[in-house]
């Protein structure tokens, strides 16, 4: 797969602020590529660049090999669905989709059919006469999507387009997404604060912080092995232990656990003190009967929170200051303990990562 | 009942408020010269009169060429500033916004007086209905600002950079998009400044060359009491006039609400 866009360096300032710090970027084509971050992180400063909606300060933007300096958002080959939606509300719904067809040459009956396609490619055909105004929030997005596709754009850039809809429609909206995604082929850029749109819907994601990239890569990678604490907090739950190393193949000493074996593949630092992190779902309270697999250690339950599936246990261990967080699946005959019960803990070395800052 | 008290005091409130205008008609109808009751019968030929009277139909005319003008230039400058405030970042912005909109509380007659000044004896212009159309814009500005600026910040900021991002360029996205949706409130702003250049007395008083204005000749009327029913005839027309435009306003100003999806009771009237 080639490169569709190229970022180098990429700064922007607006006044003092320092918005994107060298952002270096290559987006292929036919991605779906997730910019993840905090809010303020400068993920949708970096879209609107994309789109031409802002000139970059320093640095180069190529799209499909081509300079975007000094060319506006209507000559690039991107279209965007804005977080508003930004749908026209004195227009229909196919004079909305066919707003960018106006210097088409095509003709008007070739024109509407087109339209209409592209309305039923996102599940509203038939809705042309209606207008955007009288419209909800999801069908105005589909609005958007459609009227975007509909030019058949190199790129797709999404800002936030979920975040306004209610959790099952935003679901439903993720699964039809990436389906569209498949069917069009088109690269779509995602700009998104939620870790879980994230991780379900992109091919690779980039997380940001303050303007620059923490970590690059496919969603079980980030999720698996989190270049430092920062992405690994971002990302899913996460407990953090402090440790030591112990020699230069691996050994360490984690506090309130014990010696472990870092996998091999972990690049190792010197020595001294690090941090490990160790996901609830890897650790696992012990039943009566049960017997660890790998490791085991003892616990207090700190604090239970039931969420149906799932319990999550808060673990109190000697030796470590947090108590560790451990998710249970809520099996037949399992029952769910109370605050205060001692437990056996069962934890297994390979889910060990080694976290940098 | 325990809302008498309240009903009462609302109905002489409006009493108050509009039995005064509700005299012009009654008198305009009335076929004497004194304005006394009791009436005397019915009549329509003071409107005859006021057909016939050449001085007062060019002061009429002044009038409306006045109002046009005023409409026009106060509410291409409301545009401006609406939209400098609704959608840019500028240094100062809240001060200079502020500052723009001085002249709503500003004496009329201190800035009719000051106005003469300037355009006498510093600029040396002869008085003549653009003398007029300038000091109008001044205090009719504001007004078309505080319309306009209702109608830019309805509107979706992205709602401009779609329209560019599907290809129009900042002008065309701007005739597109933005102008449609803020169309109610132009021709809200346009009618608004309209009336009130058309009524104003005191600057047009001290500004109007060798022709007066409809306000300033009706005042010349006065010292005539022969006259005054035709000024009656003529003041009904007006209300009826400036109700009815006032209403189309409100009705654009509505209307653009309803298009951009707002649900709204309050405003102007």
């Amino acid at each position: 797969m080639t490169a569709l866009i190229e970022l180098k360096s990429v700064e922007k300032h607006y006044g003092d602020y320092h918005a994107l710090r060298g952002i270096d970027l290559e987006i292929r084509a036919g991605e779906f590529f997730s910019l993840l971050g905090p809010s303020g992180c400068g993920k949708t400063t970096l879209l609107r660049t994309i789109a031409g909606l802002e000139e970059v300060s320093s640095g180069t933007i190529r799209i499909d090999g081509r300079d975007m300096k000094g060319v506006a958002a209507n000559h690039r080959p991107t279209n965007m669905v804005f977080q508003s939606y930004a749908v026209f509300p004195h227009l229909s719904v196919a004079e909305n989709v066919g707003f960018g067809l106006r210097r088409d040459p095509r003709s008007k009956v070739e024109k509407a059919r087109a339209v209409e396609q592209a309305l039923e490619m996102v599940g509203l055909g038939g809705y042309g006469k209606r207008r955007a105004h009288a419209l909800s929030g999801g069908q105005r997005q589909r609005v958007a999507l459609a009227r975007a596709l509909i030019l058949e754009p190199k790129v797709l850039l999404l800002d936030e387009p979920l975040s306004a809809l209610d959790r099952l429609m935003r679901e439903q909206m993720q699964l039809e997404l990436m389906r569209l995604q498949r069917q069009v082929g088109i690269t779509f850029i995602l700009v998104t604060h939620d870790q879980e749109e994230a991780l379900v819907m992109s091919d690779r994601i980039a997380v940001m912080f303050d303007g620059q990239i923490g970590q690059l890569a496919d969603p079980e990678t980030l999720y698996r092995k989190p270049a430092n604490r920062r992405v690994a907090q971002f990302i899913g739950k996460m407990n953090f232990l402090p440790g030591r190393m112990l020699d230069q193949r691996g050994a360490i000493e984690v506090a309130g656990l014990g010696r472990a074996e870092l996998a091999p593949e972990q690049a190792l630092p010197a020595g001294g003190e690090i941090t490990v992190g160790l996901r609830p779902e890897t650790l696992a309270i012990l039943f009566d009967g049960d017997t660890a697999p790998r490791r085991e250690t003892r616990g207090t339950v700190a604090e239970v929170v039931y969420y149906g599936d799932m319990t999550y246990y808060e673990v109190r261990v000697d030796g470590i200051d947090r108590p560790l967080t451990v998710s249970m699946k809520n099996l037949i005959g399992r029952p769910v303990l109370e605050v205060g019960a001692t437990t056996r803990l069962a934890w297994d070395e390979r889910a060990l990562v080694l976290l940098t800052a | 009942m325990k809302g008498l008290p309240l009903r009462v005091y609302a109905i002489l409130y409006l009493l108050f408020l509009y039995a005064p205008i509700a005299l012009l008609p009654l008198f305009a109808f009335n076929d004497a010269t004194i304005i006394a009751f009791p009436l005397k019968g019915f009549t329509t030929h003071w409107f005859g009169d006021l057909a016939g009277n050449a001085a007062l139909r060019q002061a009429v005319g002044n009038s409306l060429f006045i109002a046009a003008m005023t409409a026009i230039f106060a509410t291409l400058l409301g545009i401006c500033a609406a939209r400098a405030g609704a959608m840019a970042r500028f240094p100062g912005k809240g001060g200079i916004l502020g500052f723009v909109m001085l002249p709503l509380v500003l004496p009329e007659i201190i800035v009719a007086v000051s106005l003469l000044i300037v355009m006498r004896q510093v600029l040396g212009l002869n008085l003549s209905n653009w003398t007029v159309i300038a000091a109008h814009v001044l205090i009719c500005t504001p007004f078309s600002i505080a319309i306009l600026n209702g109608a830019f910040q309805n509107l979706d900021p992205s709602i401009e950079e779609a329209a560019m991002d599907l290809g129009e360029s900042r002008l065309s996205a701007f005739r597109l998009v933005t102008l449609p949706l803020v169309m109610p409130g132009i021709v809200s702003s346009m009618l608004i400044a309209f009336t009130i250049s058309l009524d104003e007395f005191i600057i047009a008083f001290f500004l109007t060359g060798a022709n007066p204005t409809m306000p300033v000749y009706i005042w010349g009327l006065l010292r005539f009491p022969a006259q005054l029913p035709v000024v009656m005839a003529l003041g009904t027309i007006l209300v009826t006039l400036s109700v009815v435009l006032l209403v189309i306003a409100e009705l654009f100003r509505r209307r653009g609400l309803a298009r951009a999806g707002i649900k709204d009771t309050g405003g102007f009237l």
